[in-house]
């Protein structure tokens, strides 16, 4: 018998289960990938102080230690159903049930689709799945490609393709619809872009960021913003120039575009195509909640966060007895947040099963999440840190009517 | 042509690996070891994975971790396997899902 099973081998999942197995726990960790690391495998992004963030080697840091410490890690396995038993949790899996006193959750974020006229042809794939192509499995997804979405994520892995040799023609915004919503504005997603500007190379955003304080100026901005655009590492990012339609008969052939105004809507008289052999759609991540929701988590949903989020204290904890979230399941992060947050939810297992002599150890971690959030160089929302408050009050409320 | 990124000027160059032999469609093609279906077939250019079930529009990757289905396709005789998931083995048949009937559906065919 197990005395924890995880869900999501990911930096969230992998950290908590060093944590639980270091205090004695038996634990096992299940993964639908084919191998462990989750979103760590893509990633590859240059440190302020210029050195690389290297995803796939701290993946594989994080497994040899897990396995080190006696962790069972099985990779290829789908959980599709989550339910309480008397003695605690029954997970069902494409490899059988498993029962467990606890559970943690750690099935990070997905991303959200985008839909685009078009989008179905083949050489057509969400900016992650780029990534994993190009990081992970080493296969150039095409030679000259669109991104359609700009965000601090599609702008990073853009880079990345660059890196690997596959030529990035331009970023540019998707339709404005009821389900693009702000990311078809540019004015919106100037404003976001400015928010992590200090990160950009180009002289030009930096300006920009001093400049455009106000929204008055915001709207010059926009109104001003070079038709070609502004280009980071040699790619354009034309924020005034959406996407109408991914074009071609079997797969990719091109993109059809046209100015847009600061709301976003097609300037008559400027459609034009374009060609690639693939395109990239980035609608940005939100938390992959499907699982504690079967569970019968209470959720709360909080813009900030990436949207419903389940309700759990500062210790990782839900309402639900024997059940613990980790990492983007409980709000956007970088991987390092995911990181701390996954040793604090190991500890807190650890802690209800008695296993945890030292309880300080507890209290040093959730003080080390808040310092890496801090200490982040990207956040993906400028109100993380009043969303993750919201949620705290929420499970102090929810764990006063329940007493 | 490979489409393999044999040479990374930040993740270093791929170690040497097992040739793999696999089919898509009857016709035959090569794969590395530790290569998913769908990487392998992108390598050798292959995107179109499936047709639409009842459209037959042609359908590829889309997410290339498992989460939206697009990829599926029949491995060895067992239907909605997801190429972006799955690993290659030496000698497996891999075959793309090809239109179903639908003679339920007004003006549908009933082959």
């Amino acid at each position: 018998m197990i005395d924890a099973l995880i869900i999501g081998a990911g930096p969230a999942g992998l950290s908590a289960a060093i944590a639980c197995a270091k205090q004695g726990l038996s634990v096992r960790v299940v993964d639908e990938f084919y191998r462990a690391g989750g979103r760590l495998l893509g990633q590859l992004h240059q440190e302020p102080d210029g050195t690389w963030w290297n995803g796939i080697d701290e993946a594989t840091r994080l497994d040899r230690e897990a396995r080190a410490v006696g962790v069972e890690i099985e990779c290829g396995v789908s959980v599709y159903n989550v339910v309480p038993s008397p003695t605690g949790w029954i997970v069902s899996t494409t490899t059988g049930e498993i029962e467990t006193p606890q559970l943690l959750i750690a099935t990070g974020a997905s991303e959200t689709a985008v839909p685009v006229p078009g989008w179905t042809l083949p050489g057509t794939m969400s900016i992650g799945a780029a990534q994993v192509m190009t990081n992970v499995q080493r296969v150039r997804v095409g030679e000259r490609g669109v991104v359609i979405g700009v965000n601090i994520l599609s702008v990073a892995i853009a880079r990345e393709l660059q890196l690997a040799g596959i030529k990035i023609d331009r970023m540019i915004l998707p339709p404005v619809s009821t389900v693009t919503g702000n990311a078809g504005v540019p004015e919106e997603v100037m404003r976001s872009l400015l928010r992590v500007a200090h990160l950009a190379p180009s002289p030009i955003i930096r300006w920009g960021s001093q400049l455009m304080k106000s929204t008055w100026m915001q709207r010059l901005g926009v109104s001003l913003y070079p038709p070609q655009g502004f280009s980071m590492w040699n790619i354009p990012i034309q924020l005034r120039t959406a996407a109408l339609e991914i074009v071609g008969t079997s797969q990719v052939e091109g993109v059809r575009i046209a100015r847009i105004t600061p709301d976003g809507q097609p300037v008559a008289g400027t459609e034009q195509i374009i060609p690639a052999d693939f395109v990239c759609i980035a609608g940005g991540l939100s938390p992959l909640a499907e699982l504690a929701a079967i569970a019968g988590c209470p959720f709360a949903y909080v813009p900030s966060l990436g949207g419903h989020v389940p309700i759990h204290n500062d210790q990782m904890q839900t309402s639900l007895p024997g059940l613990f979230v980790a990492g983007n399941i409980t709000g956007v992060e970088s991987a390092k947040v995911a990181m701390a947050q996954g040793t604090v939810a190991g500890l807190s297992m650890s802690y209800s099963r008695g296993a945890l002599s030292d309880r300080e150890l507890l209290e040093n971690a959730i003080q080390q999440v808040s310092s890496v959030r801090q200490r982040a160089t990207i956040q993906f929302h400028p109100d993380i840190v009043e969303g993750r408050a919201l949620v705290g009050n929420l499970a102090l409320a929810g764990s006063v009517n329940q007493s | 042509m490979s489409q393999r990124i044999v040479d990374h000027p930040v993740l270093g160059s791929l170690a040497a690996r097992n040739q793999l032999r696999f089919t898509f469609n009857g016709t035959p093609y090569s794969a590395y070891e530790g290569e998913t279906i769908a990487a392998a077939l992108l390598a050798s250019g292959v995107r179109t994975l499936r047709v639409h079930e009842e459209k037959g529009t042609p359908r590829g990757i889309y997410c290339n971790i498992g989460h939206c289905y697009e990829c599926r396709v029949n491995v060895d005789g067992v239907p909605t396997v997801r190429a972006c998931m799955t690993l290659v083995q030496d000698g497996m048949q891999v075959t793309a899902g090809t239109v179903l009937p639908t003679p339920l559906k007004k003006g549908g065919h009933s082959q």
